[in-house]
Parts: structure tokens; C-alpha cells; sequence
């Protein structure tokens, strides 16, 4: 492998193995939503599904979680989504009390009974 | 209609979905996940320009951490793109589901091709949340606005975790991943207010974990086909009987 090759590598796998595999879907979206009403019921339908696997992406984040964050016992991090998602409900559905309430209590918990 | 936000100019409109970015929640919870993704990039040995590179191409902040972490640790080619697709398959019903919020009559495709990119968690909750009370001429250049300032901020933040990276506390960088899930939690939580997405949403959140659990494979995909379709269901019965 000559040395500009090795140099340009890593730039070849970001291309095929993370824009391309990433970005697929984005283009079957564009060539599939483009013709669709807003009313339709396909459309409400394709809502529908994103909104279930973006709410099991975050179930998956919390519950198996990775990196640092494993190392936070689970009812810690359990209880943290509680109280964030208690304070969201409580100021007026406030994204941001939600994920303040949240990330303090997850720094709390961690703090005082991390082992 | 007079109610529709309506700007001086398609560059206002734009300028007005930066701001809105850089406002609302998401620009201190991207600069959170970036901070963190910067140092990982940093630790597996990848260059701050790649790193970068990585964001305005991939833009979405799971498939970065698994294509950062599978090539960092020697997967082949092959694993990590297959891995980083599976992760992606979202991005096709979020599509479906933004799209007629843009294109009225008249609309070129290759006005489509930049929000198209843009879509990412973020922007398109903060889209569906916004979009239908601005006038529809405006929406494409707002929602590329909104995906500027949010990549922006991605990158500035990436570049810093990257050269901050080696003295993050534990418990610092476990906050840090705490964001993700906490705000895409409240924020689509926020989003659902009608009755199919709130079902969708309590369906996801009980049937993700479960598949998940149970090791299937592909077990986001079936998360949402299940929580989608009988959420759907839920949709329909409610019409049927009303």
C-alpha cells in the first residue's frame, strides 16, 4: 500500500461503511415521502413507527446503556429518568426542566451511592 | 392563514431556523453528546478532521458511536457498515413523515436534498414541532437553518471533546450519555399529541427493551413495526367507534 493510500483509508472507510450504510435510508425516505400527502394515513402511519423506535432507542440507552454511563447502577439511572420525566410533566411538558430535573439527579444519585 | 409565520426573505427564514437551534434544547444536549463523541474519536485514534468529517457526512449520533467503536476495535468493513445500516433504518419513516411538511407545489427536488440530509432526531422532532405554524414557502429554508445551527454546534463541541478528552471525570462523561436518552425522552414525549403517538411512543419504550432482551435480531425494526402498526391500530379502532 503506497503511503498516500494509507493516508486516504481511513476516509475510503468512513465513506463506505458510515455515510453510505447511514445515508440509504435517508434517500428511500426522499424517493418514498416525496409524493405523500400530510393527511395521509401512510404518513401518520410512517410517524407512528419512527416515534416507537426513537422511544425504543431511549428505553435500549437507559436500560443497557454503554461506556461510562454502565458503570451508574441501573435504579440509579431508572430513577433519574423518573424524576426527569416527573419534572417535564409537572413544568408545563418543559423539555429543558425535564432534562435538568433528569441529569441532576442522575449526578446526585451517582454521587452518594455509586459504589 | 394569516396566522402563519411568514419572514422578510427566504435568508430570514433561515436565519430564523439557526436561531431557533441554537435557543432550544437540543444545541446543550448535541454539544453534550459531541463533547463525548469528540473524546471517543480522540481515544480510539481517529484524526479531529476525520472525526469532523464524520459528523457532516453521517450526521446521526448512534451510528457515529458505532462506526467509531466498531472500526476502533478492528471489525471489518462489512460488520460496521451492517451494524451502522441497521442503526439508520429509522431515518426512512422519519422521512416519510417530514417530507409533506415541505414540499408544496412547485417544489424543486433538489430543494429536498438538504433537509433530507439534515434529518436527524433533533431536527426532526423540532421540525414536526415548528413547521406547521410557519408558512409554507419558508419551511425548507427555516429546516435547513435548524439543521445548520445543530451541526454547527455538533462540530464546534466534537473538535473540543476531541482535545479535552483525556481528563473527563467518570461520572462527568456517564452525564454526558445521559443526555441522549433524557432528551429525546421529554422531546417526543412533548411531540405526541395525538393518540397514535402516544401509543406508539408507551408501545416503544415497553417493546424495545423487550426485544431487546430477548436478544432478536434487528429488534429496533420490529420495534417499530409492532409499537407503529398497533399504535395505528389503536388509531383506527378510536375511528371506527367515534
Amino acid at each position: 500500500m503506497s503511503a498516500l493510500s494509507a493516508e486516504l483509508w481511513p476516509y475510503f472507510l468512513l465513506i463506505v461503511a458510515g455515510y453510505l450504510p447511514n445515508e440509504i435510508w435517508r434517500a428511500l425516505g426522499l424517493v418514498l415521502g416525496r409524493g405523500l400527502d400530510e393527511e395521509s394515513e401512510l404518513v401518520l402511519l410512517a410517524r407512528a413507527v419512527a416515534t416507537a423506535i426513537i422511544a425504543g432507542v431511549v428505553a435500549k440507552l437507559i436500560l443497557f446503556s454503554s461506556g461510562a454511563l454502565a458503570n451508574v447502577p441501573l435504579s440509579i439511572r431508572l430513577g433519574a429518568a423518573g424524576c426527569g420525566f416527573v419534572a417535564f410533566l409537572l413544568v408545563k411538558r418543559s423539555v429543558f426542566a425535564g432534562v435538568l430535573a433528569g441529569e441532576a439527579a442522575l449526578l446526585a444519585g451517582g454521587f452518594l451511592f455509586a459504589p | 392563514m394569516s396566522d402563519l409565520t411568514v419572514f422578510a426573505s427566504p435568508s430570514a427564514a433561515f436565519g430564523n431556523g439557526v436561531k431557533s437551534a441554537l435557543l432550544s434544547v437540543f444545541s446543550i444536549v448535541l454539544a453534550g453528546t459531541y463533547l463525548g463523541l469528540g473524546a471517543l474519536a480522540h481515544d480510539f485514534g481517529f484524526t479531529a478532521w476525520w472525526f469532523a468529517l464524520s459528523t457532516v457526512l453521517v450526521w446521526a449520533a448512534p451510528a457515529q458511536v458505532i462506526l467509531l467503536s466498531s472500526l476502533g476495535a478492528g471489525a471489518t468493513v462489512v460488520q460496521a457498515a451492517v451494524a451502522v445500516t441497521l442503526s439508520a433504518i429509522r431515518l426512512l419513516p422519519m422521512l416519510v413523515a417530514l417530507l409533506p411538511l415541505l414540499r408544496r407545489k412547485g417544489t424543486r427536488f433538489r430543494d429536498l436534498l438538504l433537509p433530507t440530509h439534515f434529518t436527524a432526531i433533533s431536527m426532526w422532532v423540532e421540525s414536526l414541532r415548528l413547521l406547521p405554524g410557519i408558512a409554507p414557502e419558508f419551511r425548507i429554508p427555516f429546516c435547513n437553518g435548524l439543521g445548520a445551527g445543530y451541526m454547527g454546534t455538533a462540530l464546534v463541541f466534537g473538535f473540543l471533546g476531541y482535545y479535552l478528552a483525556a481528563g473527563l471525570p467518570p461520572l462527568l462523561a456517564a452525564t454526558l450519555l445521559f443526555l441522549t436518552p433524557m432528551s429525546f425522552l421529554m422531546s417526543t414525549a412533548r411531540n405526541a399529541r395525538m393518540l397514535i403517538d402516544r401509543a406508539a411512543f408507551g408501545l416503544g419504550l415497553i417493546v424495545g427493551p423487550l426485544l431487546a432482551w430477548y436478544e432478536v435480531e434487528l429488534d429496533l425494526m420490529w420495534t417499530g413495526v409492532i409499537g407503529g402498526a398497533l399504535g395505528y391500530g389503536v388509531h383506527r379502532l378510536r375511528g371506527a367507534l367515534a
